[in-house]
């Protein structure tokens, strides 16, 4: 195996999961974007939830066509040089092609431009895109942008994905998808500064005055303030909303809050301009992963845990040869091809011992990070973790104007 | 044909403003008086109520944005005059090789130069940590996260457009109207304030319109350089587009934000002489 050269700076540089994780370099073309936005943010159709027979209908007619366009983000499939191993065997097993695009810098940015193509019935130019739960997800469902997926061609997924990774809130029975990979919001601290953490409280506490680090995201801080006063996001309603932004709002006052971070918290961290932060597990598994000393925790409040889905976008040409993708790569012996590459918890627990047994058959360096992989607690979280687990809530239109008119005036005084 | 000439010879600079200024301003206009959400879809309602409601609600940043604004362009004046005075007058032969050192920096993308400056200032930095360790700074004393942070973003990304214009004003002034000056008596002193200084003026309004309106609409040094209470109209508007999709609130932030730079700048061409400016600015 390959490991490959800083994998966190060009993750940091190039990948933004989540809604605010904008890339600082694309900036510039803002204004432009905002005018294509606006341009195409007069449509808008909700379309009733999918009938009895959706699936049947919608698949009674399609073929395999021996070509799949598959868009993802940067760095989230095993690489080496420029082949793509897991997908060569995907060809030499099925015969279908694959145009690999690491198409995807962030959720918004990528809707924005989908949007209007899929709004006119147009093609967007893949058969199988990767979305993390969240706004946009949720917008692409009600607007009936997927492809309510057939789970009598996923058997794969079926045996070996995860109880906790199926029938998630925001997509009920993993009706339009299922997950590429999972990664965790928790607290990350650099022990040069700070002993030990353990509770969401100590990001409220006053011994780190303007060294915490929270992050930007509407979401994600709403979910920490809720954390915080023992509220589970998940099943929140407004008035925990308005409480956590209270909370939050009192960390603010008391200036211990550094800056209101997007993705560039991880070099604040290692740098010490901040000493305690919330942050994304693989984000410091690969700065622990290169030799830096942080650690990651997941607070015994809770954490939130979120997942990138493969999806069928409802003008795909070739769904058939994308959803023989989705269910391959949930056989073990693939997925650990990926773990291994892409250091984010895995929907197939049963990786860990394949890569254990890959590790045994390694040396020197490659044993050492596989051994790491599998027993890093952000790969594979513990029992005891994984209980404390939320997802983020599913929130419709009206639902996120409130949510965000109460958080984002905390980050954006 | 002859009538038509002067039409003709504008027809390209007018098209490109219609289209890239005239066309985007009525279309923000619109947009900022429709009300809905990408789900349902946006409906013309003509609600001008919105231009009140942003106002009142981000009162804060656009005040802080122009306070900004203001105290980079002041900033960016006091740096640029003696930098550009010595270049026009003390330059020499190698005047042109100053030239391109003033403008170096712009051979580098303007956010990697931002972001460097984060390397530069941690707090346990290159800068800030050898002097924290010697005992002359506060062991919590921090530059990045605080308004000098972003005023001082500000005025290094765009120092150089306030340098050239002083630069090309002075550069025209013939260094015989100082003789003659001196011969009339006048102190260094009263040669230069008497002179030198309302003959580089127009230099001076144009490096204020190209530095200011920047300034005030710039969100890069604020989101890099930044802390919680320095967030400025710029990172407002952004937000309310990227992530919010709230089209008719950043709409009317943008345009409101466009119409009272307009206006200021109008009124400052006004006051100062229009031919002044847009002769220094053109040269």
């Amino acid at each position: 195996m390959h490991y490959r050269t800083n994998p966190a700076l060009l993750r940091g540089m190039t990948q933004s999961r989540s809604v605010t994780r904008r890339d600082a370099l694309r900036l510039a073309g803002l204004s432009a974007a905002g005018l294509a936005l606006s341009a195409c943010g007069v449509q808008g159709q909700k379309v009733a939830p999918p009938k009895q027979d959706a699936v049947a209908a919608y698949w009674a007619s399609k073929k395999k066509n021996g070509t799949l366009r598959f868009a993802n983000w940067p760095l989230y499939i095993d690489k080496d040089g420029k082949r793509y191993p897991s997908l060569e065997m995907f060809t030499a097993d099925t015969g279908i092609q694959v145009s690999y695009q690491e198409a995807i810098q962030d959720n918004g940015t990528f809707f924005g431009k989908a949007q209007p193509l899929l709004a006119a019935n147009n093609d967007i130019g893949y058969d199988l895109m990767v979305m993390t739960n969240g706004l946009h997800l949720g917008k692409a469902i009600d607007l009936g942008y997927l492809v309510p997926l057939d789970h009598s061609k996923l058997p794969n997924f079926a045996a070996n994905a995860a109880p906790k990774v199926k029938n998630p809130t925001w997509d009920p029975n993993n009706t339009y998808t299922i997950p590429w990979t999972i990664g965790l919001t928790g607290i990350a601290y650099n022990p040069k500064y700070v002993d030990e953490v353990k509770s969401m409280q100590d990001l409220w506490n006053p011994k780190y005055k303007g060294k915490v680090g929270m992050m930007l995201d509407a979401q994600e801080i709403g979910n920490f303030g809720m954390f915080a006063l023992g509220i589970d996001p998940d099943k929140s309603t407004e008035a925990d909303w308005k409480k956590a932004g209270e909370k939050l709002q009192q960390q603010r006052d008391a200036g211990l809050v550094r800056k209101y971070y997007e993705n560039d918290y991880v070099d604040a961290l290692a740098r010490g301009d901040i000493w305690i932060t919330m942050a994304w597990s693989g984000d410091i598994f690969q700065q622990v992963a290169e030799g830096k000393d942080l650690r990651f925790v997941v607070p015994e409040e809770g954490a939130t845990i979120w997942t990138d889905n493969m999806c069928i976008p409802k003008t795909a040409q070739n769904p058939v040869d994308a959803l023989t993708l989705m269910d391959y790569v949930y056989q073990p012996k693939i997925a650990t091809m990926l773990v291994e590459y892409i250091n984010y918890i895995t929907p197939v627990p049963a990786t860990k011992d394949l890569v254990l047994a890959d590790a045994a058959k390694a040396s020197g360096d490659d044993k050492k990070a596989l051994e790491q992989i599998a027993n890093s607690p952000m790969i594979y979280p513990s029992e005891s973790d994984m209980a404390k687990l939320r997802s983020y809530k599913a929130l419709n239109a009206a639902e996120e104007k409130v949510f965000k008119g109460i958080f984002q005036p905390i980050t954006q005084g | 044909m002859k009538r038509l000439t002067p039409y003709l010879l504008i027809l390209p600079g007018g098209l490109w403003l219609a289209i890239f200024l005239v066309v985007p301003m009525v279309f923000m206009a619109s947009v900022s008086t429709q009300e809905g959400d990408t789900v349902n879809g946006f409906v013309q309602t003509f609600n001008f109520s919105i231009f009140g409601d942003v106002l009142t609600q981000y009162q804060t940043q656009f005040l802080r944005s122009v306070g900004y604004g203001l105290a980079g362009t002041a900033i960016a004046i006091a740096l640029a005059y003696p930098v550009a005075y010595w270049i026009a007058f003390k330059g020499g032969r190698r005047k042109s090789t100053y030239l391109l050192l003033v403008l170096l920096p712009f051979f580098v993308s303007f956010v990697l130069r931002t972001v460097s400056w984060k390397f530069l200032l941690a707090d346990d930095g290159m800068v800030l940590g050898p002097l924290k360790s010697a005992g002359l700074l506060p062991a919590d004393f921090h530059v990045l996260q605080t308004t000098v942070a972003v005023i001082g973003g500000l005025v290094y990304n765009y120092l150089p457009f306030m340098i050239l214009p002083i630069y090309v004003a002075l550069e025209r002034v013939d260094p015989r109207v100082i003789e003659a000056a001196q011969d009339l008596y006048a102190s260094r002193r009263g040669a230069f304030t008497k002179v030198v200084l309302p003959l580089s003026l127009p230099g001076v309004f144009a490096g204020v319109l190209m530095t200011f309106v920047p300034m005030t609409s710039d969100y890069v040094n604020a989101s890099l350089l930044g802390g919680p209470a320095n967030t400025m109209i710029g990172n407002i508007i952004q937000t309310a587009y990227l992530q919010n999709n709230d089209y008719p609130t950043a709409a009317a932030l943008s345009f409101m934000l466009m119409a009272a730079m307009l206006i200021g700048i109008f009124a400052y061409a006004r006051a100062l002489g229009t031919e002044n400016v847009l002769e220094a600015a053109a040269r």
